[in-house]
């Protein structure tokens, strides 16, 4: 297999869960195991650690970490991993500079070559909390402190569990931003288990699908985001695409920024993000509208041209899904069956996608 | 109408409760003296239709509980000390106090050796084990043997101190102490040769005093108990049992 | 006289107590993990074992100890190795029935402050690359501090009040076997109310003080748990 792969396959009941997987991920990235609660993903991801015990095998690289047939299981401080839990779990008996430390002197001691504590305490901006006690931070300083610290081991794979649950938006926000600014580095596979799908469209690029346990799909996260008959686990009106853009410039006296997104442009209010920084634009389905004509003296300010590529009955709602082709991006827009059969919509229709609204999930966003 | 009807009650607990007007009393004994009064139980209540009952203690012990109000009736103590302190103390019944029984000395090795006179001065036991002579007769006793025979000194950084002559007992029992002083009232019943009487002549009387306290002056059955207690009937079960008996009431030496 | 000596008992208590508590928080500890973390059937039946001294009059306690310390039991076998014959009305006898009276005032205690860590950060220790034996003494002990305070004062005090199981098996012995408790009984039964006072009466502060001191150091010792944002 390749080298640049992590392999898993595991099955078996624990906890009440009936596990059967198999799923491969890149060795670079952020892989989110996506799925509602309940679905077993956290199982899935206790396996991958060694926390839980299911039969299977996990291959990272060359490198066996678990392989049943064979009788080969590494206990989890065998395993060059981080793991971020749900909640931060910092140790209370340690100030934060010696909690970050802990993976970091084991991993001397097992002869790793971890990485340099001041820069990942500037990553993860904790700069200021060293010397403070775990009880004295915020949820958010919390959980950038457990980023670090398993960060601070030198991990070949950071498994992460639902990190942001357990935070306010304001630490939900900070810890994004330092997610966001690992992501970019881009040094170490994250496989990040989620439910929300705002999270998962922002930071992953590969999705592994969970359901009931099973893998339902897997694969590039703007390909699958973008299927029609694709719905995310927390629900339909979630649905949408994920949109690549770059910054044009800054109106700063309308307090504008310019997009470009495959030749058109968008526009929003400001961001805090220079010329020709790469930006991740959602946008949901049911924020798109449809014109044959392109609309004026309208308030929405986006209006992209596309040509349809393909309209697809929803199940058990009285709507449709439309995916627009808007010159190389794809814009997914839902409307009524009422509205396609006055306009007469069907593919290869030339049409004007109007984008209500839509979240930004760049940088200094 | 009304006196038939109580006379028939009175018949009927008469009926019920023995010979005469039986009335209950509450006694206090001194461990060392448990299976004789629990022999002097059946005779006392045969002959009297009182009903006794006994609870056991460390004298010291239980004259604490009498000087705290413990509902008992009457008193037998392992020693003379106590009773003579609860006449003193208003606790008893001043001119009740009568030496029921003198304790006998043995010296005891456990059914493992015979155990004769000559014993002490021949094996050389690690660990000899007494009552604790500051608070037991039988250990002060011991203590007196000890010197009288010469022995006192050889033994003095052997001695093992239990706190009343059953823990003595039980030192030697469990094989802890090879050899001790107890009492004949211990091991009475065992084989003649297990132990050696110590003679009546190398240690101070050990005589242990009853007294009538006072909760129990107007109780017939705690009288009835101590005048029986010096009866020939309890004095012959008493001497089975392992005591010697008093020459004469009152006490055989006010110490 | 030597019955007035109340030095004596008062150092050879200390000694006891400390001798005791240090063996206890050694056997103890390991026994308070095992269950604490054990998923064996036998746990419960282990920790019955441990709790018996609880429940059990200390007279049967002491008289089992006296026949296990003699001759026929296992303490006289080795006994025997140095030419004695009993380890009842020794010190090293004394010893051995204080650890096990005082078993379950220091088992109990650790165990529950073991099992208030819970799984997490031993969890997180390992992912971090910490060993078995690694967790146990970062974090697990660490962070089960307050547990071992309460247990260590609670044997050590325990062990100076102990009366029932000392009197039984040490045969009164001065400065090998006459703890503090005996003689103070001693002092009592014969009458000798003056030392008996000090005597009490020093023990009756000591343990206000042991009780008042546990009870302040275990809150400040406790660890603050992170509540949620």
């Amino acid at each position: 297999m390749s080298a640049d792969m992590i392999q898993a396959a595991f099955r078996g009941q624990t906890g009440g869960f009936d596990i059967d997987v198999a799923f491969t991920m890149p060795r670079a990235g952020v892989t989110a195991l996506f799925g509602a609660s309940g679905s077993g993903k956290t199982t899935i991801l206790r396996a991958m650690a060694g926390l839980g015990k299911l039969e299977g095998s996990l291959q990272v690289g060359d490198a066996i970490w678990q392989d049943s047939a064979r009788g080969i299981f590494k206990a989890p401080h065998e395993r060059p991993i981080g793991y971020v839990f749900q909640e931060a779990s910092l140790f209370p008996h340690l100030d934060v500079a010696d909690n970050i430390r802990f993976g970091e002197k084991r991993a001397l001691r097992a002869g790793a070559t971890p990485p340099v504590f001041g820069d990942i305490v500037d990553q993860m901006k904790i700069g200021r909390l060293l010397d403070r006690a775990p009880h004295t931070l915020s949820g958010g300083e919390r959980q950038r402190v457990a980023l670090a610290r398993a960060l601070m081991r030198g991990p070949e794979l950071l498994l992460m569990d639902e990190p942001l649950s357990a935070l306010d938006r304001r630490g939900r926000d900070d810890l994004l931003g330092c997610l966001e600014a690992l992501h970019r580095e881009a040094r170490i596979p994250i496989l990040y288990v989620s439910h929300d799908s705002a999270e998962v469209a922002r930071l992953a690029d590969h999705l592994v699908i969970i359901e009931g346990g099973r893998k339902q799909a897997e694969g590039p996260a703007s390909t699958l985001f973008s299927q029609l008959d694709f719905i995310p686990p927390d629900g339909r009106a979630e649905a949408g695409v994920i949109l690549e853009a770059r910054v044009q410039d800054h109106d700063s006296t309308m307090q504008l920024t310019h997009l470009a997104v495959n030749g058109q442009t968008m526009t929003t209010p400001a961001i805090e993000a220079p010329a020709g920084t790469e930006v991740t634009l959602r946008v949901k389905a049911r924020d798109v509208a449809i014109a044959l004509k392109k609309p004026e003296a309208i308030s929405i300010r986006n209006i992209l041209e596309g040509t349809i590529l393909e309209i697809r009955d929803a199940d058990d709602v009285g709507h449709v899904d439309v995916l627009i082709d808007i010159g190389g991006g794809q814009l997914r827009s839902q409307v009524t069956h009422d509205a396609c059969n006055d306009l007469q919509l069907k593919a290869g229709t030339s049409v004007f996608a109007l984008v209500k609204s839509m979240s930004f999930d760049g940088p200094g966003a | 109408m009304l006196m038939l009807r109580f006379a028939k009650l009175l018949l009927l607990l008469a009926l019920l409760s023995g010979p005469a007007f039986a009335g209950d009393t509450r006694v206090a004994v001194a461990t060392n003296f448990t299976h004789a009064a629990r022999a002097l139980t059946t005779a006392f209540e045969r002959e009297t239709g009182h009903r006794v009952r006994f609870s056991f203690g460390a004298t010291g012990q239980l004259y604490a509980q009498i000087s705290q109000g413990a509902p008992f009736d009457a008193f037998l103590a392992a020693d003379q000390v106590r009773p003579q302190r609860a006449e003193v103390e208003g606790l008893a019944v001043r001119g009740s106090r009568f030496t029921y029984a003198m304790g006998a000395l043995v010296l005891y090795g456990g059914n493992k050796r015979p155990v004769q006179e000559g014993t002490l001065a021949t094996t050389a036991p690690d660990r000899l084990a007494i009552a604790n002579p500051a608070t037991a007769p039988y250990g002060a006793a011991a203590l007196e043997t000890l010197a009288a025979m010469g022995l006192l000194e050889t033994y003095q950084e052997r001695l093992v101190r239990g706190t009343n002559v059953a823990q003595a007992y039980q030192f030697i029992a469990t094989g802890n102490a090879e050899l001790g002083f107890v009492a004949l009232a211990q091991v009475f019943d065992q084989a003649p040769t297990d132990y050696w009487l110590v003679p009546a002549t190398l240690h101070r009387p050990i005589a242990q005093d009853a007294v009538l306290l006072t909760r129990g002056e107007t109780n017939d059955a705690a009288r009835a108990f101590l005048t029986f207690l010096q009866g020939p009937e309890a004095r012959a079960i008493i001497s089975r049992m392992g005591y010697h008996l008093p020459t004469a009431k009152g006490g055989a030496s006010d110490g | 006289m030597d019955d007035l000596n109340i030095w004596s008992p008062i150092l050879l208590t200390a000694k006891l107590a400390s001798v005791t508590t240090l063996i206890l928080m050694v056997i103890g500890t390991p026994i308070a993990w095992w269950l604490a973390r054990s998923g064996s059937r036998f746990r419960e039946a282990v920790a019955a074992v441990v709790a018996l001294p609880l429940v059990l009059p200390p007279t049967v306690l002491g008289f089992y100890l006296l026949m296990a310390l003699g001759p026929d039991g296992p303490g006289g076998m080795i006994a025997s190795l140095y030419g004695a014959r009993s380890l009842a009305f020794t010190f090293e006898g004394l010893v051995i029935g204080s650890v096990i009276y005082s078993l379950p005032f220091v088992v109990q205690p650790i165990r529950n402050a073991f099992e208030a860590i819970g799984d997490r950060p031993l969890e997180v220790a390992a992912t971090l690359g910490a060993s078995p034996w690694d967790r146990f003494w970062s974090v697990a002990v660490p962070l089960a501090r307050p547990g071992f305070l309460t247990g260590a004062v609670l044997g050590f005090s325990h062990t100076v009040g102990e009366f029932g199981v000392v009197l039984m098996i040490g045969g009164n012995i001065l400065g090998e076997t006459r703890v503090l408790s005996v003689a103070i009984y001693d002092y009592v039964e014969t009458l000798n109310w003056a030392p008996a006072h000090m005597l009490a009466a020093g023990l009756l502060v000591f343990s206000f003080l042991v009780i008042f001191t546990v009870m302040t150091l275990e809150k400040r010792w406790r660890f603050k748990r992170e509540d949620r944002p």
